[in-house]
Parts: structure tokens; C-alpha cells; sequence
């Protein structure tokens, strides 16, 4: 293995946990509710995915242990907020503070286990390409599920009829319920979604990234992806372009510094967030399509009564 | 969700206030944990001290902790927070605490603060710390012996004394058996975050380096040496069950002996403030067994342990350059703890620029 394969491999494993949150997040905030909880779910997911892995000896039950996860708990979230239309940030933060504090009680037993890491499956033909066969096609299920996710969440949102309900939910709730579109229950469906992919970033995080379970071990990935959908202007190929920037530029910069380029390392710790934020401002310049892509109903809560 | 806030504010009130109701009659003895506490590293070494505190003077004290508690303005709320609850004394237990214990402390004089691995002290704040950097020493020779390719990986923390006098000790240990060694040094600007100390770790071993040593605290470094079968160094507790045929040895911190020397001169009224540096000897320090190697080696790392824990061999003799290759100290020199404890430069042969 080359050390650019080599390089490569442990961006796709950087990266994949950041574009998984911020897809489910971008589905979340297109239909008009912003979740800040997205730490919170991860983390559930990593633990929930870890102890189901140990218990059951299959991480695919671990993973779909993860989904479910997160699912679940952020219908805590959609019924504070939705259902009893409760301040979406304050609820979002008590969400990944619950989150944090939970998942440390469920992982107490769990601590300094040895993980059962998932293992690649290596796509027939395919694997056997010169160079991509081995990045692309030789790697884990949830890597290929977050490719499938952003290629079917860009058609849901921009080619299918649901979608577009959605972003009409997201764009003007009150005219989306004078056209007769259930608007709570579009949203409670877009937040388990978001709910959904956090649990699976969190089971990657715990069962291929470091097969472990530790506490707080997102380490603020959560807020990473919350802040890629922002800059990625709701855009889901953007955004994978950004979490892959991101995670591009911090192993990078670990290269760097064990090559010994005599660059700070405070600079290059610095750098991932840099990089991703100037190269996300320059594709989203554009001030006009960026109004167009934010949904202008984001953070309101929405009283069908009223 | 005003209600549920108010109803979570309350219940934490009754709580808060129950749990001070019944430390009346017992003193309070408290700690402040930059991780978690079952981290398997560093924080988890503290906690364990704790316990064993709890237990050896049950019937005198109670202890509290806070975990996961970040360094910085959010540390000096958590050290206030515990010094109004009534603890009478606290311990916080990583460097980047050291400014906020000293301003909590300004504020309650009749608080005794212990302040783990820094240097500012007060009359009611004393420092101690563990001399790290001799079971490095043993690490570094080691790690000379057993690598084939003769340079090492190391993923360290932040640029603080403590970390680099590690970094220097490492080196100097190696080169004692192999003058060629090399270091190579990867900050990942981070005490806790497995993912990038793992994603450390791959960076180091995919460009050549055959045994990894680690200044951060989770397990996942260990984890990767053992992935990609490499021999790796623990740290503060015992990682043996990350690597069962990685692990070479570990430097773990034992805290308990000191907490509960400490805590007796509390209840007996006699805590002033000291500034405490022990290591090996007194058995803060220890080393987990030397596994998977040979021997010779395992032997040489225990004439080595038994030398230093004498006095006979002290980690930082001369002749000993600067990273630049001016003096440092002379033949049989050794360093006075003054410029160790404010070690701000590399020992010549490190290949890294220390951040500053």
C-alpha cells in the first residue's frame, strides 16, 4: 500500500462520520427545524451500537442498534418541540448534554472492552481496479450507505414530489399547511432522518473509526457537522465536499507534522476549520442562491391552530 | 419546556442540596477530572486514587468528582462550584486548570486546593506532580532496542513542560542504547479525543515508524499499534487489555499513596501548602510489566528502573546539547528541577520544531 493510498484510506475513515451527521442534519433544517442536538445522537449511537455489538457478537446488529438509536432519541426532541413547541436551540442543547450524560451510563459496563471492528466487504470486479478499487470498493457498509444516502437524499430533495413538500414545509410552514401538507408530521419524520444518520455516524465511530467505547468519544463531531450544513448552504454535495475537505486537511496536517515541516502545529490544528470554511464560503458565495437554499421558516415553531 | 426546565432545576437543587446535607459531619474531599473517568488513561489513574482515598479513610472523609470538566473559563466554574458546596479540599487534576484554581482559590481562602502538574502556587495551593519523564526514560530504551527501523512515533498533547521533558527523556533513553534513534513528533493539540490520537497513530506508522508512544489519554493509539502490529508504550494506567501483544510496558501514575498522605494532614490540620515531586522511588510512578520483548531487553529495562529508582542514574545528565547543538549540560551535570518543570526546549536529535 502506497502512503497515499494509505493517507487516503484514513481520510474516508475521518470523513465519513461528519458527511453521515450533516446529511441527516441537512434533512432536518430543509424541513425547518434545526436540531442541535446532533452530539447528543451521535454519541447515543456510538454507545448504543458498541453495547449491542458486544452483546450480540455482529456489528451489523450493532449498527442497525446505532440507527435505531438515534432515531428514538431525537423523537424526544421532536416531541419538546414539535408536539409541545418548545424553543428548538435550548432543546437541542439539553439534547446532546442528555446525550453525553446517558451514554456514559449506558457505556459504564462497556468501558476498556476490546470492539469487534466491522469488516470491509470488497465489491466484486470493482475492488480489483488499479488504485480506486482498494479506496473505494473494499471498504466498510455504513462508508458505502452514507455514498447511497447523499446520492438519495439529493434526489429526494430535489427530484421527488415528497421532497419538494418537505422543502415547502421548511421554506413557509403556513403555506405548506394551507396546501394541506401535514407539517408536524413531515417534520417529525425529517428529524428522526437526521436522528437516524447521527446514530449511524456515531455506530461508525465506535465500531470502524476506534472500535472502542469511551465516553464523550465524538469529541465534538457533532458540531462539525452542524456547522458543514450551514456552510455547505443545505447543499448535500457540497457538503460532502466539505466533510471531505475537512477531514482531508486534518490528516493532512498530521502527515505534515510527522514529516516535519516545522509549521506550528497550533497552525495546522487550525487548519481543517480554515480551509473548510474559506473553500465553503467561495462555493456558497453566491448571495442570492444562498437565500434560495436556506429555509426561510428554519428555527420557527409552527402552531397548526394559529 | 419552561416547566420541564424548572422541574430539572429543582430536582437538581434537592439533590445538590441533599447530597451537602448529609457531608455535615463527614469533611469533603473533591476532584476536578479534565476526561472521563473511566477514560482508561490519565483521568482514570485519578480516579482510581480517589477510590482508594474513599476507601482508606472511609469513617473520616466523603469525595466528589466532576469529570469531563474542559480546561479553560468553564474549569473555573466547576472549581467555584465545588468550593461552594462545602468541599474543604480539592484537587484539580490537569495542567490546564492551573490559572482558575489559582483565582478560586484567591476567593476561598479557607478552601485547601492541591493543583496536579502545574507550578503556581498560593498559600492555600499546592502542586504536585510525578516525574513522568524517568518511566520514559525506561520507554526510550526500550523502544532502541526493539525497533528495527530506529525511529519512534509520538503523539503528544500540548507543548507544556511536562510533555516535552517526556519527549527529551524518550529520546535520551533510546540513544543511550542506539545513538542513530530517531523521534518522530505529531502534536494532535488534543488530551481526549480517540479519533484523531488514532488517526495520529496511523499518520506515524503509515510513514515508518515501527513502535509508538503516546502523551494523550484515551487507548485508541494502542489500539491501531496492535491493528497494524506494531509494539506500543501505555499511558498513566495500564493498557495491556487495548494491546495483549502491543503493550511493551506503561507508565502508570498512583496517585492513592500521596491523595490520602495529603487528605490525613487535612483532617489532622496540618496541610500546608508544598510543592511535591516525586517519582519512581516513591511509587507514584510505576512501571506495568515488561511484555513482549526479549529478555535481554526486558532485564536492561529493569537494571535501568532499579538505577533510577536508587538515584544512580538521573535521566537528565550531561553531556547533554540543545536541539541547536549548544551545551546544555556539562559531563556529570545534572539538571536542577527549576529547568525541567519550565522545559521549554528539545534535546538535541529531536526532529521536530517545538511549538511554542
Amino acid at each position: 500500500m502506497s502512503i497515499v493510498e494509505a493517507i487516503l484510506l484514513t481520510i474516508i475513515t475521518a470523513s465519513t462520520p461528519l458527511v453521515l451527521a450533516a446529511l441527516g442534519e441537512l434533512v432536518t433544517e430543509r424541513s425547518g427545524v434545526l436540531n442541535l442536538g446532533v452530539e447528543g445522537m451521535m454519541i447515543m449511537g456510538a454507545v448504543c451500537a458498541f453495547a449491542a455489538t458486544q452483546m450480540s457478537g455482529s456489528p451489523y446488529i450493532g449498527i442497525l442498534a446505532g440507527i435505531a438509536s438515534g432515531a428514538l432519541f431525537s423523537l424526544l426532541f421532536g416531541f419538546l418541540t414539535l408536539t409541545l413547541v418548545a424553543n428548538q436551540v435550548a432543546t437541542g442543547l439539553a439534547l446532546t448534554i442528555l446525550g453525553l450524560g446517558v451514554s456514559g451510563m449506558i457505556g459504564e459496563g462497556f468501558v476498556g472492552m476490546s470492539g469487534i471492528k466491522l469488516q470491509p466487504i470488497a465489491i466484486p470486479l470493482l475492488s480489483d481496479l488499479p488504485y480506486i478499487g482498494s479506496l473505494l470498493f473494499r471498504q466498510d457498509i455504513i462508508f458505502y450507505l452514507s455514498i447511497a444516502l447523499v446520492v438519495g437524499v439529493n434526489w429526494f430533495l430535489f427530484k421527488s414530489r415528497a421532497g419538494l413538500r418537505l422543502r415547502s414545509v421548511g421554506d413557509s410552514h403556513a403555506s405548506a399547511h394551507a396546501l394541506g401538507i401535514n407539517v408536524i408530521r413531515t417534520r417529525y419524520l425529517a428529524v428522526m432522518f437526521g436522528g437516524a444518520c447521527a446514530g449511524l455516524a456515531g455506530a461508525q465511530l465506535s465500531l470502524v473509526y476506534t472500535p472502542q467505547w469511551v465516553e464523550n468519544m465524538s469529541a465534538g463531531r457533532g458540531w462539525i457537522a452542524l456547522a458543514l450544513v450551514v456552510f455547505a448552504s443545505w447543499r448535500p454535495w457540497r457538503l460532502v465536499a466539505g466533510g471531505y475537505l475537512f477531514g482531508a486537511v486534518s490528516i493532512s496536517q498530521l502527515h505534515a507534522q510527522a514529516f516535519g515541516i516545522g509549521i506550528p502545529s497550533q497552525v495546522l490544528s487550525a487548519l481543517p476549520y480554515l480551509a473548510t470554511v474559506v473553500v465553503l464560503i467561495l462555493i456558497s458565495h453566491n448571495r442570492r442562491t444562498t437565500l434560495i437554499n436556506t429555509p426561510a421558516s428554519l428555527g420557527k415553531p409552527f402552531v397548526p391552530d394559529r | 419546556m419552561k416547566k420541564i426546565i424548572f422541574a430539572l432545576a429543582t430536582t437538581a437543587a434537592v439533590l445538590g442540596f441533599s447530597a451537602q446535607a448529609s457531608a455535615q459531619e463527614k469533611a469533603k474531599v473533591c476532584f476536578v477530572y479534565v476526561g472521563s473517568k473511566t477514560d482508561g488513561g490519565w483521568t482514570q489513574a485519578h480516579d482510581i486514587g480517589r477510590q482508594e482515598l474513599e476507601t482508606a479513610l472511609a469513617d473520616k472523609i466523603e469525595t466528589q468528582f466532576l469529570e469531563n470538566v474542559p480546561e479553560g473559563p468553564d474549569a473555573e466554574r466547576a472549581i467555584e462550584r465545588l468550593a461552594r458546596s462545602g468541599c474543604g479540599l480539592i484537587f484539580t487534576t490537569s495542567f490546564g486548570f492551573m490559572d482558575q484554581t489559582v483565582k478560586v482559590a484567591a476567593k476561598f481562602p479557607d478552601v485547601k486546593f492541591e493543583h496536579a502538574t502545574g507550578y503556581k502556587a498560593a498559600p492555600n495551593v499546592a502542586t504536585y506532580n510525578s516525574r513522568f519523564y524517568e518511566g520514559r526514560y525506561i520507554s526510550g530504551q526500550i523502544a532502541g532496542k526493539m525497533s528495527t527501523k530506529g525511529v519512534a512515533g509520538y503523539i503528544a498533547s500540548f507543548p507544556i513542560p511536562e510533555v516535552v521533558q517526556g519527549i527529551n527523556a524518550f529520546l535520551l533513553g533510546a540513544r543511550s542504547v542506539n545513538p542513530d534513534f530517531k523521534i518522530k513528533v505529531v502534536w494532535a493539540n488534543t488530551w481526549f479525543d480517540p479519533g484523531k490520537e488514532a488517526d495520529a497513530a496511523k499518520a506515524l506508522i503509515d510513514q515508518g515508524v515501527d513502535i509508538l508512544t503516546q502523551h494523550t489519554d484515551t487507548t485508541a493509539p494502542m489500539q491501531v499499534a496492535a491493528e497494524r502490529g506494531i509494539k506500543a508504550f501505555g499511558q498513566a494506567s495500564d493498557m495491556i487489555k487495548a494491546g495483549p501483544e502491543t503493550q511493551l510496558t506503561a507508565i502508570v501514575d498512583t496517585w492513592a499513596p500521596y491523595y490520602i498522605k495529603r487528605t490525613q494532614a487535612f483532617l489532622d490540620g496540618k496541610w500546608e501548602t508544598t510543592s511535591s515531586w516525586d517519582g519512581l522511588k516513591d511509587g507514584i510512578l510505576t512501571m506495568a510489566p515488561y511484555t513482549n520483548m526479549p529478555d535481554d531487553v526486558k532485564a536492561m529495562a529493569e537494571e535501568t528502573q532499579k538505577k533510577i529508582e536508587s538515584g544512580e542514574l538521573k535521566p537528565f545528565t550531561g553531556p547533554i546539547n540543545k536541539q541547536d547543538g549548544t551545551e546544555w549540560l556539562a559531563a556529570g551535570v545534572s539538571s536542577d528541577d527549576g529547568t525541567l518543570l519550565g522545559m521549554n526546549f528539545y534535546v538535541e536529535g529531536v526532529d521536530d520544531k517545538l511549538p511554542q
